[in-house]
């Protein structure tokens, strides 16, 4: 059966996901991904164009609380885990 | 007395507030057993912080209402200076620095945190062999999994190595490791247990919930959970305190059997187990009821499209700047980050971001994610039709008995059918449980019940009085 996606788009998601995947792991996703999608696409057949979307199952909306100044996270505890701790900053090597 | 580690929590309080036992004693016989761990339930045993904890409840003047009794942490759930990695190689010796809202009020109430317990990575899989430190193995068959995700949280309590535990609960992955070990396990409502550092895979479906091997325990645990959090603005107050079950008697108890999970695609070994727990209720004055669920054949499709997108968009902080694992040598920013989660992350999660990212991507967004969230609404609406006519529905939680290691890696999807039986009540945010009912091949059967949302109390006097009609033994054959 012919993957449903092509291997162009498992690399362009896999961009967008911010992984790198090998030639052979495009192949390997492309056909996992492809026998998932032949099954999740069961849900095409059904006419929703009626039918409000539900974002979750709990009838709350807007939930505010008072915008009060509380203390935030120690520097410290912010940093303690840092893979590379600059100072007091993180570390993030070249950028482009 | 019986071995202490034998003792329900509710036992275990009562031995305490007797003085037959203290606190420091009951830790000291769950560490050696969590610390001998034939199963690998736990990824991170803290003796020193658990013995600790029980020392400063023995000597406080007052007695808290969990008394110093031991309890286990799923992994996913964010422990203040405790290794929390949920089960991956990216967060690998990550030390939080705040303590999960669930778990600070279980220590408030005096429970004591012995550790953390072992899952599939960042809770996706039903198996516990997506851990990236190595699968649970189930305490009735160490050849078979433990279920999952929380596996390790399910066969730490059924291997008593403590008497109750938390898991996180997004498709099933609290009722079907409870089913697969032959203990109880709750979802409860979706809000009804603060979020506030569990971490994340899909937000608008994980929820946190007890094991236990009784309900009554279930239920206690629960009771110390529950209601708003700041933190987590999709908390909410329950209208009524969690109750500990006494009824004996289900009369007048309307029990919708959901037919579309009692047929193709279920076990007949788990089927003829769980008519004979329906048959059980009956005789306790319940009436049986065949529902429907109209739209039951899309809710897989349904949450392996919402799940992974919602899991992509939570996973992106994971890039290996502020904490975690970080890739050595890379050439730029973006290589630091593409280098960094393909190494930390493993093939299940990989796959899940890919198919999320692809459901949520300009031009796939309308037919994948949007048609989901519209067939979720469907999901929503058939349960209300059903509970307009029944108090609570039953079903097998999982469609087979534990499987043998190995048996369900090789194809994702057929992985993903372990959760066909909890997936609907998901969607639809209720909660719901597993007790176990019988065996099939020797192998403990769940039996879910679920009810409307915010239903906990009825739903746990429901399973507390089937359970006791059915006397199951949860002790399993290979540790008795």
């Amino acid at each position: 059966m012919p993957p449903v996606i092509e291997a162009s788009v498992v690399r362009h998601v896999a961009r967008l996901s911010r992984l790198a995947l090998s030639e052979d792991e495009v192949t390997t996703m492309q056909r996992e991904l492809s026998g998932i999608l032949e099954h999740v696409d069961l849900v095409q057949e059904l006419d929703l164009s009626e039918v409000p979307p539900t974002t979750h199952a709990v009838p709350l909306q807007n939930v505010l609380r008072p915008d009060e100044p509380r203390p935030g996270l120690p520097l410290e505890e912010a940093m303690r885990s840092a893979p590379d701790r600059q100072g007091d900053s993180f570390g993030v090597g070249r950028l482009g | 007395m019986a071995e202490l580690t034998d003792l329900t929590a509710e036992e275990a309080i009562a031995a305490i507030g007797a003085g037959e036992v203290s606190s420091v004693e009951l830790t000291e016989a769950h560490l050696a057993r969590a610390e001998s761990d034939t199963w690998h339930s736990f990824l991170e045993v803290d003796r020193e912080r658990a013995l600790a904890a029980a020392r400063r409840i023995d000597a406080a003047p007052e007695r808290p209402p969990l008394a110093g009794v031991p309890v286990g942490i799923k992994d996913a759930l964010s422990t203040k200076d405790l290794t929390t990695t949920s089960g991956s190689k990216i967060l690998e010796g990550f030390r939080p620095v705040y303590t999960a809202t669930c778990v600070a009020r279980l220590e408030a109430a005096g429970a004591v945190v012995l550790g953390k317990t072992n899952m599939d990575e960042f809770a996706m899989g039903s198996s516990c062999e997506n851990s990236a430190y190595g699968p649970t193995r189930n305490p009735w068959d160490l050849d078979r999994v433990p279920g999952g995700s929380s596996g390790g949280s399910a066969s730490s309590v059924s291997a008593r190595q403590v008497p109750w535990s938390l898991g996180s609960d997004t498709g099933g992955s609290i009722r079907q490791p409870a089913a697969l070990c032959g203990i109880v396990g709750m979802k409860p409502t979706y809000g009804a247990v603060s979020r506030y550092g569990l971490i994340a895979f899909a937000s608008s479906l994980d929820q946190v919930g007890p094991f236990a091997r009784t309900v009554r325990d279930s239920a206690l645990l629960l009771q110390h959970m529950v209601g708003h959090d700041p933190m987590d603005s999709t908390s909410i107050d329950l209208p009524e305190p969690i109750a500990l079950p006494s009824r004996e008697r289900l009369d007048g108890l309307r029990v919708g059997v959901i037919e579309e999970l009692m047929g193709e695609g279920v076990d007949a070994g788990v089927r003829a187990t769980v008519e004979t727990a329906l048959a059980a209720m009956e005789s306790l004055g319940a009436t049986l009821h065949p529902v429907h669920i109209p739209h039951a054949k899309y809710a897989l499709a349904t949450y392996y499209l919402i799940a992974p997108a919602e899991c992509s968009a939570n996973l992106a902080r994971f890039d290996g700047i502020r904490y975690g694992h970080r890739t050595a040598d890379a050439h730029d920013l973006l290589e630091t980050y593409e280098r960094t989660r393909s190494e930390g992350f493993g093939p299940e999660v990989k796959r899940r971001i890919m198919l999320g990212t692809f459901a949520l991507a300009s031009g796939y967004y309308d037919a994948y994610y949007g048609q989901a969230q519209r067939v979720r609404t469907l999901m929503v609406r058939d349960f209300d039709d059903i509970f307009s006519e029944v108090d609570v529905v039953a079903s097998p939680t999982s469609p087979s008995v534990a499987f043998p290691l190995g048996e369900r890696t090789a194809d994702p999807y057929t992985m993903y059918l372990s959760d066909i039986c909890t997936i609907p009540m998901s969607l639809a945010g209720l909660p719901a449980m597993s007790i176990p009912c019988g065996l099939s091949d020797g192998l403990p059967v769940g039996l879910q019940l679920a009810g409307p949302a915010l239903s906990e109390n009825r739903l746990f006097e429901a399973a507390h009085a089937t359970e006791l009609a059915l006397g199951f033994d949860t002790r399993p054959g290979g540790t008795a």
